[in-house]
């Protein structure tokens, strides 16, 4: 680990902390390498729904990922599914269950399960906590959606009538019935409670029996949505006991950031690194590399005072697409990956059109990200690497658009994960 | 193409308001903020940063208290994906309102460890009585607002710098200083001289220079001028050494943040000389790890056959370097250590030491104090002073510096 003089060269440095970086440095670290991850923040994790969404729309809804992902690499040769193939999306699936244990993640990439979305759209999840699992709206039935007044932007009104309008696709053997409760329980008087807020409060029985005994004269035997905030530690715990006392199936439905499961999600992945012997430096951002030839030997990190470089074998850079600045686009529409400055493909020239009219259609430019090879090495313009010993994973890749797909945590997943084997194989693993 | 460009002031990537167009509202930052999620007089990082900052632009006033229910934990800044340096916002604009209303009289005394440290020493026997006897407390919380249950630390009665005086430090060709803090001087001092012994055992001269209060205190209860008057003048102490590459070692993570980087960032101190200072400024694990990782630590250590929560605190984390005695707990043979998965331990300087403050420090600890006593651990360990008082004050366990169990460890 250590030569006199030299300072210490990590078997692995990963810069990010969301899904993709957090899941490669878990299978470096379980594999015994010294690995370290590197952030500026925290990643994106935090704002997702603590469900993995594989792949929900091609562009019709997927009912299966399994079956569907074949026909979708070949028609997306530049995705990164296409990257690591098939077989290695469920490759990480199945590990990333694992790493859950007692039934904690449910699902699998056989059949995609279909949960209410906080404005009642039935979304395509693969995985999803136990907590949720309820809410699946596949076979139909009757739901009671729960409101707390103070929390801000879940409506349970509109979220029941949207569900009991959703179109559950073919073979729908049961409507979905939905209705609205809202509940008042205790808050202090504010006149917002985050989900964050709420889920401390859930963590309390004595809150948990006001809000029982507020909900049981509304129950009519269906399932009872809440919104997700049902504790954040003891999640599970808080869970199972609304199941038991109310007599009835009990889900969570995601919220708005902040969002409790995603944060659930992110201290999993942190806590589960830190215990397989990972270290996490936080808050500082790339500002240099230092590389030989194809092979990159150090990444210098801000920190207060002077910038630290760390060296590595290997490296991972899963620093997120725009929304976490891994990458940056100015009013010219140049792309720069922010932290190695790696080349960026997947922008049609300006003579070509690069936007649609509409915010919600698939914009030319959306696809855009790091190309790299079937190793996950970054490529030039001349499809040759630009490091050997560096991969790229999550959502700074080019050739997708997770939020029409549905495929964000499913890409940030497998390639995290595709990284982290690819650098084991190295290792001799 | 020029002219408009000319017309577009610099992108302020790294000044602190510049940074807060960054901000995409992801609420990251309220997530993690420890206070806000402990207390609605708080609306939490992101409502009194990045977004009313807007409104506060070119000296405008905060409207109402809330922001100084921030506790400056820094920790929104550390989570922040986008790089908005929001603590630092909201220290500022704390300064700002703290000067529109005036500093009150509690504020001031409790920012002056350093005064009262030099006033106390003395007669510490009878200060330490009356701050350990309920009826004083109850009237200084009357007549001063400082919470009659908050955890003040024991006067010393003697102080670190007496005992570093008549301390010969080994001649060496390695020289390290030591910039101690009115902690140590005040009230560990123990601490400071464990230090010196681990330093000294890795074959250092230390340097103990006459030194001050860095300031922290003062800027953290809204009083600049000061607070930069403080800074200014312990680097004017520490500067000499540091143009001759000498390492300033320091025991508190709180103190050496502010030399690395919040004099600079916060208080907007530019002189070369803090800059100079801060530079050459090390916490003290971070030292001895960069030592182990070229291979220069002695690793003589003994086993420590027991187990110890560890607790990272706040201003630790804001120096961007990790968790160093994480590792070096690794080297000490038998030692088991439990990292704390809790962010704030909810002091946060001398937050919860106020009358109105205190309730909402301890809920914030609550998580923390409740994890360590169910471990029932010999003692709990975390790089910050006033963090330890709050975990030994909340959780009923000793707490100890991680240089300690080092200490004890080697055998010196």
């Amino acid at each position: 680990m250590t030569a006199a003089g030299q300072g210490r060269i990590y078997d692995a440095l990963v810069v990010g902390a969301g899904t993709a970086g957090l899941v490669a440095a878990l299978r470096l670290a379980q594999d015994g390498a010294d690995v370290l991850v590197a952030a500026k923040g925290v990643g994106a994790t935090h704002l997702t729904g603590g469900t993995v969404d594989v792949l929900g729309y091609a562009p019709e809804r997927i009912a299966s990922p399994a079956a569907a992902l074949p026909g979708f690499i070949r028609d997306h040769p530049e995705h990164p599914y296409a990257r690591v193939g098939a077989e290695a999306v469920g490759k990480a699936l199945g590990w990333f269950k694992a790493q859950f244990p007692d039934g904690a993640l449910v699902g699998s990439l056989e059949a995609n399960l279909l949960l209410p979305t906080a404005v009642g759209v039935p979304k395509p999840s693969t995985l999803a906590p136990e907590t949720m699992a309820g809410g699946d709206l596949r076979n139909g039935g009757r739901f009671t959606i729960v409101g707390l007044t103070a929390l801000k932007d879940f409506y349970p009104a509109y979220l029941a009538d949207n569900l009991s309008r959703a179109r559950l696709g073919q073979g729908d053997d049961g409507r979905v019935e939905a209705r609205a409760v809202t509940l008042t329980p205790p808050t202090g008087g504010e006149a917002d409670v985050t989900p964050m807020g709420w889920a401390r409060r859930f963590e309390d029985a004595e809150f948990r029996k006001a809000v029982i005994s507020g909900l049981e004269p509304s129950l009519d035997g269906g399932a009872v949505g809440f919104p997700a905030v049902l504790g954040l530690d003891s999640a599970p715990t808080v869970w199972r006991e609304l199941n038991d006392t109310l007599g009835v199936p009990v889900f969570e439905i995601p919220t708005l950031p902040p969002s409790v499961p995603g944060n659930r999600m992110a201290r999993s992945l942190r806590t589960a690194l830190t215990r397989a012997g990972g270290r996490v430096v936080m808050g500082g951002r790339v500002v240099g590399v230092r590389a030989t030839g194809r092979r990159l030997e150090a990444v210098v990190v801000d920190a207060a005072a002077r910038p630290k470089p760390y060296r590595a074998r290997d490296f991972v850079l899963a620093t997120g697409g725009f929304a976490s600045r891994g990458l940056e686009m100015d009013s010219y529409g140049l792309v720069r990956e922010t932290a190695f400055d790696l080349p960026v493909t997947g922008m049609p020239p300006e003579t070509e059109a690069r936007w649609a009219d509409e915010y919600l259609a698939a914009h030319p430019a959306a696809r855009v990200g790091i190309g790299v090879d079937d190793e996950l090495r970054p490529l030039d313009q001349g499809h040759e690497p630009v490091y050997d010993n560096v991969r790229v994973a999550g959502a700074a890749l080019a050739g997708a658009e997770p939020w029409r797909e549905k495929s964000g945590e499913g890409i940030s997943l497998a390639t995290g994960f595709r990284a982290a084997e690819l650098i084991v194989e190295l290792r001799g693993g | 193409m020029g002219m408009i460009e000319d017309l577009i002031e610099p992108f302020e990537e790294d000044t602190m308001r510049g940074s807060l167009d960054h901000c995409i509202k992801c609420t990251i930052c309220e997530t993690y903020c420890p206070f806000s999620n402990a207390t609605p007089l708080f609306p939490g990082p992101k409502y009194v940063g990045p977004q009313a900052e807007r409104f506060r632009d070119g000296g405008g006033h905060s409207p109402d208290m809330s922001l100084d229910y921030c506790s400056g934990c820094g920790i929104c800044t550390l989570v922040c994906p986008q790089g908005v340096k929001i603590a630092e916002i909201n220290s500022q604009a704390r300064a700002k309102l703290w000067d529109e209303r005036g500093v009150p009289l509690r504020n001031r005394v409790l920012a002056r460890p350093s005064v009262g440290g030099r006033l106390a020493t003395p007669v510490a026997g009878p200060v330490n009585w009356a701050l350990g006897n309920r009826l004083v407390r109850s009237m200084i919380e009357k007549a001063a607002g400082v919470h009659r249950k908050a955890p003040l630390p024991q006067f010393a009665g003697r102080t670190f710098q007496s005992w570093a005086r008549r301390h010969p430090s080994p001649v060496s060709n390695k020289t390290v200083v030591y910039f101690h803090g009115c902690s140590t001087n005040y009230f560990e001092p123990r601490l400071g001289e464990m230090a010196v012994a681990v330093l000294e055992h890795n074959g250092y001269r230390v340097i103990v220079p006459p030194q001050d209060c860095c300031g922290l205190p003062l800027q953290s209860n809204g009083s600049f001028d000061p607070a930069r008057k403080y800074v200014r003048r312990l680097a004017a102490d520490l500067a000499p050494y540091a143009r001759r590459g000498h390492p300033i070692v320091a025991t508190s993570t709180s103190c050496s943040l502010m030399l690395k980087r919040e004099a600079r960032e916060i208080l907007g101190v530019t002189d070369p000389e803090v800059e100079e200072v801060g530079r050459q400024t090390y916490d003290i694990c971070e030292f001895l790890l960069d030592l182990h990782d070229r291979g220069q630590l002695e690793v003589d250590f003994s086993p420590l056959p027991m187990s110890v929560p560890y607790h990272a605190p706040c201003q630790q984390r804001g120096h961007g370097m990790g968790k160093p005695a994480l590792d070096l707990f690794g080297l000490i043979p038998e030692l088991r250590i439990e990292e704390l998965d809790v962010d704030c331990c909810g002091i946060a300087g001398t937050y919860g030491l106020k009358k109105e403050k205190y309730d909402i420090s301890m809920s914030v600890g609550d998580r923390l104090f409740k994890t360590i006593a169910n471990m029932e651990p010999e003692v709990a360990a975390c790089d910050s002073e006033t963090c330890r008082w709050q975990i030994t004050h909340g959780s009923g366990t000793a707490s100890v510096h991680p240089i300690e169990l080092l200490y004890r460890s080697y055998g010196l």
